[in-house]
């Protein structure tokens, strides 16, 4: 039998109660003070109302946002066309580092160099490099386009670190899966397409939601090799209005498509860490 | 002649020798227990009769043809040998209707309508009749194990190799899973089975060898080997193994 109070409570939820309230009250009060001395003390630095005029202007704000609006659609253009290649492409490095067919053995080798340079040059410097270099070929129309060459150098870098996220998927799966497909008798392809991969593409999909995020924010460095996409339009009326609030506002409309995306992908994470426990 | 026949098998990882000249002979319809501790050699011998490991030295013959060349294809003599582990092993992404499905569908080629009545039957005959569309996480493990046996006896095979299926099992599971092996038996399987249940290989196996070390130290009617074992190996292991 526990001894319990007037409320019914037991003593140790009346402790737990208590606890409880205490550190609702530290968080509140540390969290106020934060707010209060940022809110006091940045307006106190000797630049505040120049940075504020130029970087928080109501009216430019609201006179460019519709037309960044407008240009973002080419980045989630760009987006869209570049995520599928990237899934495919990612999938078939990651299959052709993982065959033991010695007649493939030069795939392999080409997988590996592959994943290697592409995860170890910064995104815009690949960018710029085929961007710039594969249209100075002197390419006929409309294979001199920005939009092909520069998507094209996205898809090669994520493909690349996609490609390494399924394979350490594919390796997560316990080798007594592929014993059990085998001593069925089924075939190594079999095995890999009906027991391994759905196994392992299931398990990767939050991290691979991560890296998609990161692509949607790295479609702004095809920018400088042309396309007219938020970032590009931002500076052009940071040059027009003489103020840089457009780039506030672009970073706004990435915050509100990477945020919800970035708690998506941490729920998924968080879900599969629990269905495992 | 024999069904299965084991002449000199060694196998070794590195420099630890798990089999080491291993003979035995399982006639058709025989069921053949391997008894020994941990470590024995029991697993390693039975992953090797189902090709999924590869023999350093020693024969291993099938209706008389030897399936353990090197080079040989491994795939059509796994159909011909079903093999059931102790952790089940079960695909946790399919039902169990699928699991079993699966190797018929892609390796004879029979559509899922096709299977689906024989499928049922053998579902039925284990007492899984209302489970073929659940998920592994959704049985116990009795009921898991039960659909692995299913899933190998769906390829039709020769031959059943048992991993200790009942080891991981709670003990109130283990007669269930025992009782599908007694039905097997009597349906003229052949069998060989790693076990540690000594009650069941003294009652149902029509020979049991006692390996140690990878060897096998002696070899017998269950009734013989279990009451009078003549190696002093084989007495301190069951007089351990059966206190």
């Amino acid at each position: 039998m526990s001894k319990t109070n007037a409320a019914g409570k037991t003593r140790r939820q009346i402790y737990e109660d208590r606890l409880r309230r205490r550190s609702m009250l530290i968080a509140g009060g540390s969290t106020l003070a934060v707010l209060l001395s940022v809110l006091i003390l940045v307006p106190l630095a000797p630049g505040w109302d120049r940075v504020k005029a130029s970087f928080f202007n109501w009216e430019v704000f609201a006179k460019t946002f519709p037309k960044l609006l407008e240009a973002f659609k080419l980045d989630v253009a760009i987006f869209l066309w570049s995520a599928p290649a990237i899934v495919i492409l990612g999938l078939l490095v990651a299959l052709a580092r993982d065959t033991r067919n010695p007649a493939l053995f030069p795939l392999r080798i080409l997988g590996a160099a592959y994943t290697d340079i592409f995860r170890g040059v910064p995104v815009v410097l690949t960018v710029y490099l085929i961007g710039f270099g594969i249209p100075g070929l002197g390419l006929p129309r409309p294979w001199n386009s920005p939009y092909i060459w520069g998507s094209l150098a996205l898809i090669l870098t994520y493909s690349a670190y996609v490609a390494e996220i399924f394979r350490s998927g594919i390796e997560s799966v316990h080798k007594s899966q592929r014993a059990a497909a085998q001593s069925l008798g089924l075939s190594d392809a079999d095995n890999m397409r009906f027991v391994i991969l759905p196994q392992a593409i299931r398990r990767v999909i939050p991290a691979q939601m991560n890296m998609f995020i990161a692509l949607q924010k790295d479609v702004a460095l095809l920018s400088f090799i042309g396309p007219v996409e938020i970032f590009r339009q931002a500076g052009v009326y940071k040059s027009l209005l003489a103020n840089f609030t457009p780039y506030v506002g672009a970073a706004v409309i990435f915050l509100a498509v990477t945020i919800p995306a970035t708690r998506y992908a941490d729920y998924l994470m968080a879900k599969q860490n629990r269905d495992r426990s | 002649m024999a069904k299965i026949i084991l002449k000199g098998v060694e196998k070794r990882f590195g420099d630890n020798t798990v089999c080491d000249g291993i003979d035995l002979a399982v006639e058709e319809g025989q069921m053949v227990c391997l008894i020994g501790a941990s470590g024995a050699g029991k697993s390693t011998l039975l992953r090797c009769i189902n090709l999924l490991e590869t023999i350093e030295d020693g024969e291993i013959l099938l209706d008389g043809e030897d399936i353990s060349l090197p080079g040989l294809n491994p795939q059509p003599v796994r159909r011909r040998i079903g093999m059931v582990f102790q952790s089940y092993n079960l695909f946790p992404h399919m039902t169990a209707a699928e699991n079993v499905m699966l190797a018929p569908r892609r390796v004879y080629k029979k559509s899922r309508a096709a299977l689906r009545p024989e499928i049922t039957e053998l579902f039925k005959r284990f007492g899984l009749a209302d489970r073929m569309d659940h998920y592994p996480d959704q049985l116990s493990g009795g009921q898991q194990q039960r659909v692995a046996i299913v899933r190998a006896l769906a390829m039709k095979p020769e031959v059943m190799l048992f991993d200790e299926i009942t080891s991981a099992l709670d003990p109130q599971l283990v007669g269930e899973v025992l009782d599908v092996l007694r039905l097997l038996k009597d349906s003229g399987m052949t069998m060989v089975l790693a076990t540690h249940e000594m009650g069941f290989a003294r009652e149902a196996a029509d020979k049991v060898c006692f390996l140690k070390d990878g060897k096998v130290v002696e070899e017998g009617a269950p009734s013989a080997l279990f009451d009078a074992p003549q190696h002093p190996d084989t007495q301190a292991f069951l007089a351990r193994a059966l206190k």
